[in-house]
């Protein structure tokens, strides 16, 4: 009966029911977070952990490696922020109007790349973009009369098969979010605007756009962390977190190669730090400006 | 009633689904915790860096996905250990000696588990066992590029061989031995071969040239060398597509090659000497090359080094006819290449000056016994009996095609002319007379904690701005060496 009674009290349930998060929360997110923190300032060895200050530090400022890494995730960041947010606003929007036919099979269709895993997708779209004169994206030059490329050895076309995989998998995820937006919008500000004689595009901007903006925001900032812990996808394009002159290194990568495969986790926790860092200033930056933080907006 | 079990029945599980949904998400939420989860898979799927050998896997250039394989074999009453390799062929010669093993010591038999991950896992997961201080496979194999990482630990990770491998151990190549040798002077690896470079020769398609084996035989210099690649290349007419030879980007096999000769090594030899890549050795190889791909006499190899699917290709198709590799490259052959049958030739590798060292020990395997182990010192002695002694020396070069380290073997007739094996039969003259030949002259570059990050450097950025982008050689080693000094 008392435990009955325990379940039934309104003051005890809803912290009974929060305890699995709470505890998780601070089990998987928390205590990590802590010891990532305090590993950063230590140099752990095989059997003891010293304690060495800033060095970590100090060397990650040193070291070109990791500027390369930081400016190879920040190029990637933004190029999937032009274009992971208009375009599947832009297929959102369509798919919400009476232009296409046969929605749920399109939307299908983009959806599907992010059912796929990354590990195969990576792999294909590394043969597609393969240097020799049978790769799939070289066929395709050589039959445009542009000769053929060493895609994954430049800079400018390794960061354009980075994109185009990502384009690939995420637009339908991004799509689906716009699409969720969309149908939240009462279709009684369109029929009004109608009446006052607004075109489609004055609809577009004057209505979808400010009314879909807590959408936009969400996407905006899931894409801009996404962005920068980008790992797998030039892992797998790659083959491995190596690559020519460090054109695919990111953030991720260069944490993956210094904490586990040269095992020195501490320099790793730095690294680690050091993104969580960049996203938090970059998000906080943008969800002020965008008034996120204001009571009003919601 | 059953309403009020259905209730808490729900409620049980919307508390664990609470749980378990927190677990995977509580970091960050939608589209990135989709591609945490992703990352987890392929951390422990893929990625299987096909070079088992070589300096060169370092760059994880990899080749073939090779599927995670587990066998047990064995005494089932014996001891049970666990066996961790990243080359199926390494666990199938383990799990064969394990039978003479049992056949030979009935009062200490064993039951050996073998699990085959793909080479990035292998040792990620051996690492992260050994820090753990639990988890770790009694007997593990240690690729040389990931030796200095593992045998960071010492004697708190790992169990010496010392005394395992005493009975052996007058017969072995000293050298080889030193290679896989803590900082504290004990053995924690056994080799499994000598990995002693040598030069590759298309023979059946130089003779179509015009060139014979007498001409190979003259070569002393690389500037020999060269000089019958010009003639080769002149008697085909220079087609496109065409190379006497493909220099490497993602391999260093060359650069030591040039270090041996000159008796300079880069790590500088040991844990705590200063590492300088800026040695004339690597300056005159590097220069070297950048000639020869801009005269057209090298291209770069596809895909980086000559030991990946790319380089066997461009070998079957007789794009290059020549090109320095360690003497396991044999087995590549034999797996890869079956229809190159009776064309090649083994010949030492040409040297600077005339007296040089002509040879180097590339790559290997130091396979290691953790400190984890049930048994230790049984899991050494089989390891040993496995790797050192003549029963599995023999079964080393019949199954896997290794240069073995035990020397004894060598001038052994029956062992190194044996007709019925397929490496002896393969090439147009015995291996193991070339390595007789240049038994003297085997020179060492040491595997030291800075290894890693020279051959990282050199693979990802230096060989690719000198051999790729025509960068001065000066200036990309000047870099290196920026980024080599930071690291100590």
């Amino acid at each position: 009966m008392k435990i009955k009674k325990f379940f039934y009290s309104q003051k005890a349930a809803p912290y009974v029911f929060v305890i699995p998060f709470i505890l998780s929360f601070l089990f998987f997110w928390v205590y990590p977070l802590c010891s990532t923190v305090v590993m950063s300032f230590q140099d752990i060895g095989p059997a003891t952990s010293e304690w060495i200050g800033i060095k970590n530090y100090s060397k990650l400022l040193r070291d070109p490696t990791f500027r390369t890494a930081i400016a190879n995730s920040f190029e990637y960041m933004l190029g999937t922020l032009i274009l992971l947010i208009p375009f599947p606003m832009l297929f959102a929007v369509l798919m919400d109007s009476r232009l296409v036919k046969a929605k749920g099979f399109w939307k299908a269709c983009l959806y599907l790349p992010a059912l796929t895993s990354v590990v195969i997708s990576g792999t294909l779209f590394r043969l597609m973009f393969s240097e020799y004169p049978t790769g799939q994206m070289n066929v395709i030059t050589s039959a445009l009369g542009l000769g053929t490329f060493k895609w994954l050895k430049m800079k400018s076309t390794g960061l354009g098969a980075l994109l185009v995989t990502a384009c690939w998998r995420w637009t339908g995820v991004n799509m689906l979010y716009f699409l969720s937006g969309l149908k939240g919008i009462d279709t009684a500000l369109y029929e009004s605007a109608e009446i006052d004689g607004a075109n489609s595009w004055q609809k577009f901007r004057y209505v979808t756009i400010p009314l879909i903006k807590p959408t936009t925001i969400y996407v905006l900032t899931i894409s801009v962390y996404a962005g920068l812990a980008m790992f797998m996808e030039s892992f797998m394009l790659w083959a491995g977190p190596a690559s020519p002159n460090n054109i695919g290194l990111t953030i991720v990568g260069y944490l993956y190669n210094r904490g586990i495969q040269k095992n020195d986790l501490g320099y790793g926790s730095a690294i680690g730090l050091v993104l969580l860092v960049i996203a938090l200033i970059i998000n906080i930056i943008q969800l002020v400006a965008n008034g996120t933080f204001k009571k009003e907006e919601r | 009633m059953k309403k009020k079990l259905l209730a808490s029945l729900l409620s049980v599980a919307m508390v664990s689904s609470l749980l378990v949904g927190c677990g995977g998400g509580s970091a960050d939420g939608g589209a990135a915790a989709d591609s945490g989860a992703a990352a987890e898979d392929g951390a422990a799927a893929d990625d299987g860096a096909a070079a088992d050998d070589g300096a060169a896997a370092e760059d994880g250039a990899a080749a073939e996905e090779e599927a995670q394989a587990v066998t047990t074999v064995g005494d089932p009453n014996g001891t049970h250990l666990e066996c961790w390799s990243f080359v199926e062929a390494h666990n199938t010669f383990y799990a064969k000696m394990v039978d003479k093993w049992n056949e030979a010591n009935p009062d200490r038999t064993i039951e050996v588990t073998f699990t085959t991950y793909p080479y990035e896992s292998n040792h990620t997961k051996l690492l992260t066992s050994l820090q753990a201080g639990t988890g770790a496979p009694d007997i593990c194999d240690v690729e040389m590029g990931q030796v200095p990482n593992v045998y960071e630990g010492l004697d708190t990770w790992l169990y010496p061989l010392d005394d395992a491998m005493a009975p052996y151990a007058a017969d072995m190549l000293t050298s080889r031995l030193d290679a896989y040798k803590g900082s504290d002077g004990k053995q924690y690896g056994a080799p499994f071969h000598v990995g002693a470079t040598v030069q590759y020769y298309n023979m059946a398609v130089l003779e179509e040239a015009g060139i014979t084996q007498a001409d190979v035989d003259a070569v002393v210099t690389w500037d020999d060398w060269a000089a019958l690649g010009e003639k080769y290349l002149d008697a085909i007419g220079r087609p496109e597509g065409k190379y006497w030879t493909s220099v490497d980007t993602g391999g260093v096999d060359w650069q030591w090659i040039a270090m041996a000769e000159y008796g300079e090594d880069w790590t500088g030899g040991s844990a705590d000497a200063t590492a300088n890549v800026q040695l004339d050795s690597v300056k005159k190889m590097l220069t070297m090359e950048q000639e020869w791909v801009n005269s057209g006499l090298a291209e770069v190899s596809p895909d980086g080094h000559v030991d990946l699917e790319a380089g066997f290709q461009n070998i079957l198709d007789h794009n290059i006819v020549s090109f320095p590799k360690a003497m396991w490259y044999m087995s590549r052959f034999i797996n890869y290449m079956p229809e190159e049958k009776g064309n090649w030739y083994i010949a030492k590798c040409p040297v600077f000056e005339e007296g040089q060292n002509c040879s180097v020990g590339i790559g290997g395997t130091g396979t290691v016994v953790t400190a984890q182990s049930v048994d230790p010192a049984l899991a050494a002695d089989f390891l040993c009996y496995a790797k050192m002694s003549p029963e599995g020396e023999t079964m080393i070069w019949e199954d896997l095609g290794f240069d073995v380290c035990n020397t004894s073997l060598w001038s052994d007739d029956s062992f190194a002319h044996d007709e019925s094996n397929q490496y002896n039969t393969f090439f147009r003259n015995y291996p193991y007379d070339v390595l007789n030949e240049i038994k003297d002259q085997i020179g060492v570059v040491m595997t030291t904690p800075i290894s890693p990050t020279i051959n990282e450097q050199m693979c990802n950025v230096t060989l690719n701005d000198i051999l790729e982008n025509g960068m001065d050689v000066d200036e990309a080693l000047q870099a290196a060496q920026d980024i080599v000094a930071l690291e100590q």
